[in-house]
């Protein structure tokens, strides 16, 4: 819920003429003045953070990119220091050594991922301004995987300089470990691309001497030419048999190692029985040949394992971008000063300061200071907890407040955030498996093909048993299992791509596959179905001169440096600012300051006084009132609550409408969880649930027989999501909850979700017609092969027609480009709120 | 038809060196991005502020 429509303020601005924000395209929220200037023309942005970048990009002379991009760039925030501070991380030698490459003493090369990447002019941008830094030696960006490779000099610059200009403009970049998957995935799609084009063209030879030998033998052709022509095909055949199917009979011989039938199987039997019988054929100069089938069987089946591995790669690269190299550091407190040092090295008994903003490094307890800990992420507990000395703080909450200083009891394995860990190891381990469709299909298929193979050459060894041999190989061929092996994957190739324009981004294989059977959707409640932050849901005006506004315009200025959710909260939903001197804040009670020369408190009803009298009972669970007041008495008090997310209830509606099941099983206490499901008419909801909770109920839920989709944010949601039949985090959610779901909604807009399982239903519904369509060339061509009709040109143009439909077919999932290109842009814009 | 004894092989030798360059062109990574390159060439260098270029030209190391 942004505010601008949350608000039932008086004043809201008009409305008829939306101003888009100049940098990220975002409605500029009235009230907000952040204009940059281009080509001597104000221009006006959303947030202080666009601002901020837009003067980067402008002042470094690189305002073609505006002039270039076809999608608006990444909401610009507006960096805190700390964090800034954090990237001084990755100048630490220990561990630079991790994915730095040292060019001699000075010269060293890192990997980066790019974040926040949406067309080609932001490529372009990030190149300009980061080869225009000092020290910099090359960087350059690959637009397909968002990754890029940087040199630069040691002695000029330093890797958190170059990090810091890259986040100066609006983008995120942070090193990661090449070694791990990048090198191994680049080197098989080499190997394969390699493959394949000595496979094309092979083929494409292959088959003009194949046409010379059909015509031939249609129009009489001299014995002497025939030989030739099946020499040279020989020729051409070998290498693409014997370097380009080499994934075929190494899978085949990893399956019947393993006592199995896969596709590998009669894809390696074809193609090895036809070369062989054929190479047998030319060099006795009896028989068929049937070069231009096995060559152009190759060509086929290894495209589909192109399509096939680069969705796995794709998949396997959103699952990398989400794993960060730093390790969390912790600022120690020691008799010379403050250090930071990495957690690892943290133990039992140290002093640790943690700064408003800041995660808690590890479990310990307060031992000076006042502050509110957000404790969502764990626990699922919508609202900030006063902590004060004494009290136990966990490793993972946030402090919100102000700065604490803590002493650790717990480190590693002790902690509540290692427990969550252990649980959803095992919950990894217990996941069940749905086998796969293609899988199941192969088997059968291939037990059939081998049986009716061998019952043919049976027969047709008792009563011709000079032709047994060539109409058994002509079954085979016929058979061909290529269109059934390019059924799943070019489906699911794109239907993964349908659903990323749909922003859902798959980073397991089997995603797809397992959310067209869900029956059942569980929802989180905080940071999924709510915001999971404060949101001003009502202004209530104590005093007649006033107009709310006003009050929130005084309210915002007070907390103009408040990090709190309640200070934040106030901030966003003030639409004018003024400015306000001498404030200071009171942790727990509220803040003092002063505005337009008129001293105001703002703060709980007991510190800012008096707001209690008009006391009207809110209809939202568990929200928060702050008052604002002057000398003079109360003047409004705002009601606060962590408000439900855009296209929340419309998402819920529509799960319906497709026959799914809604659950929702939240952390949080009883009050607020009933108030939330019965805004969205969620008849199954369970509250107060620990992490170990919610994964029982979905193991129950699952030994019903129901497959379960668990959509979440939280740490404490990362076992149940491991667990879940398939799960989805949602954009914002903490890294380890999405490097555990299978899928990651990035633009946090939940329809979407009942949009990518109607995509995935109809993916499914594509592979199924696909291998119904192979099966039934099967059924037709078949009879006609065993009794001995098929002549290899027709086997050879049956397999290409049907290979053909199968990918066509497939491609009806795509998306359109448009909408490819702009998943983010269009989200907020869509899908109403039924009220 | 005897020509048909030189012109195939001819074609196969044209075959293998079209291979050959194939696989360089892989090797040395042209395929690596497959979508950057027809975007990259619409955008222009020009129009940069003279103040950039000799400044970053300056700050590189000497070899």
């Amino acid at each position: 819920m942004t505010h601008a429509a949350s608000s039932p303020l008086s004043g809201a601005p008009p409305l008829d003429e939306p101003e888009t924000c100049f940098h990220c395209g975002l409605p500029v929220p009235g009230g907000a003045h952040y204009p940059v200037e281009m080509d001597g023309e104000p221009r006006p942005t959303c947030c202080a953070g666009c601002q901020a970048v837009a003067e980067a990009i402008l002042a470094s002379g690189l305002g073609d990119y505006y002039r270039h991009r076809t999608d608006p760039g990444p909401t610009g925030r507006a960096v805190v220091p700390e964090e800034l501070e954090q990237l001084a991380v990755y100048d630490d030698e220990r561990l630079q050594s991790r994915f730095v490459e040292m060019d001699g003493e000075h010269l060293r090369e890192a990997a980066l991922i790019l974040e926040g990447i949406t067309c080609a002019a932001c490529i372009w941008l990030n190149e300009r301004h980061v080869n225009g830094l000092p020290g910099v030696l090359e960087f350059r960006v690959n637009y397909s995987n968002h990754r890029a490779r940087l040199r630069w000099d040691n002695r000029l610059i330093r890797l958190s300089d170059v990090l810091k200009a890259i986040a100066d403009i609006g983008y995120v970049a942070h090193p990661y470990d090449p070694n791990r998957q990048q090198q191994v995935a680049d080197r098989e799609r080499r190997l394969f691309l390699r493959r394949i084009a000595l496979a094309g063209l092979g083929t494409m030879q292959v088959m003009m001497f194949a046409v010379a030998l059909y015509v031939g033998e249609a129009t009489g052709i001299e014995p002497a030419y025939e030989r030739f022509f099946q020499w040279v095909s020989l020729l051409v055949a070998t290498p693409v048999v014997l370097y380009s199917a080499q994934p075929f009979f190494r899978g085949a011989w990893v399956d019947l190692s393993h006592r199995r039938l896969g596709m590998d199987v009669p894809v390696a039997l074809a193609i090895g029985v036809a070369y062989v019988a054929s190479a047998w054929a030319t060099i006795t100069g009896t028989g068929e040949v049937y070069f231009d089938s096995v060559s152009m069987f190759t060509l086929f089946l290894l495209t589909g394992r192109f399509l096939e591995m680069g969705a796995r790669h794709r998949a396997a690269q959103a699952g990398e971008d989400l794993v960060r190299l730093a390790p969390n550091m912790a600022r120690r407190v020691e008799a010379a000063g403050e250090t930071m040092v990495p957690v690892t090295e943290v133990a039992p008994g140290d002093r640790l300061r943690v700064r408003p903003g800041e995660s808690v490094p590890t479990d310990g307890r307060v031992v000076e200071g006042r502050s509110a800990v957000d404790e969502s992420l764990l626990t699922g507990e919508s609202m900030p907890l006063a902590k004060s000395a004494g009290d136990r703080r966990v490793g993972g909450t946030v402090n919100v407040e102000s700065p604490l200083l803590m002493e650790v009891t717990e480190v590693g394995e002790e902690t509540v955030l290692a427990a969550i860990l252990r649980l959803l190891d095992r919950a990894q381990a217990q996941k069940p498996r749905l086998a796969r469709i293609a899988d199941r299909v192969a088997a059968w298929f291939v037990a059939a093909i081998l049986l009716v193979a061998g019952l043919t050459y049976t027969w047709w060894h008792l009563h011709a048993p000079l032709d047994a041999f060539w109409i058994t190989l002509s079954v085979l061929v016929v058979t061909c299992p290529c269109a059934l092996s390019l059924a799943t994957p070019a489906a699911l190739t794109a239907g993964t791509g349908r659903l990323a324009a749909e922003g859902l981004l798959a980073t397991r294989g089997h995603a797809l596959e397992v959310l067209s059977k869900a029956t059942r959707v569980v929802f989180d409640k905080t940071g999924t179905l709510t915001a999971g932050h404060l949101e001003v849901v009502e202004v209530e005006m104590l005093r007649d001169s006033w107009t709310a506004p006003a009050a929130l315009a005084v309210a915002g200025a007070l907390e103009q440096a408040s990090e709190h959710p309640i200070g934040r909260a106030l901030r966003r939903a003030a639409e004018e600012r003024s400015a306000a001197r001498e404030v200071v804040a009171r942790s727990g009670e509220g803040v003092t300051g002063i505005v337009d020369g008129v001293a105001y408190r703002l703060g709980s009803p007991a510190f800012a006084g008096g707001a209690e009298a008009p006391g009207i009972a809110t209809p939202h669970a568990r929200a928060t009132r702050v008052t604002l007041s002057d000398a003079g008495g109360p003047i409004a008090a705002f009601t606060l609550a962590d408000g439900l997310r855009d296209g929340a209830r419309n998402a819920v509606v529509r799960l319906r409408e497709m026959g799914l099941e809604v659950s929702l099983f939240s952390g949080d206490g009883d009050g607020v969880v009933a108030a939330v499901a019965a805004d969205l008419g969620i008849a199954d909801h369970r509250a107060r649930m620990l992490p170990q909770d919610k994964l029982a109920a979905v193991a129950a839920l699952q030994a019903q027989g129901e497959v379960v989709l668990m959509v979440g944010d939280g740490v404490n949601d990362a076992p149940v999501l491991a667990g879940a039949d398939v799960s989805l985090a949602m954009g914002k959610a903490s890294a380890i909850a999405q490097t555990h779901a299978d899928l990651v909604l990035f633009n946090d807009h939940l329809p979407h979700i009942a949009a990518g399982i109607a995509t995935a239903r109809r993916t499914l519904a594509i592979v199924r017609q696909n291998l119904g369509w192979a099966l039934l060339y099967n059924v037709v061509a078949l009879p006609l092969a065993v009794a001995g009709h098929v002549q290899p040109w027709m086997a050879a143009i049956g397999m290409s027609a049907s290979s053909l439909l199968v990918v066509l077919n497939a491609l009806r999932l795509r998306a359109p480009r448009s909408a490819a290109r702009s998943p983010a842009p269009a989200a907020p814009a869509a899908g109403p709120e039924p009220s | 038809m005897e020509v048909i004894y030189y012109l195939v092989p001819v074609a196969l030798v044209i075959l293998v060196i079209a291979v050959g360059i194939f696989f360089w062109a892989v090797k040395s990574g042209q395929y690596d991005d497959m979508e950057g390159p027809a975007h990259r060439i619409l955008m222009d260098d020009e129009e940069l502020p003279p103040a950039e270029s000799p400044e970053s030209d300056r700050d590189r190391p000497q070899p």
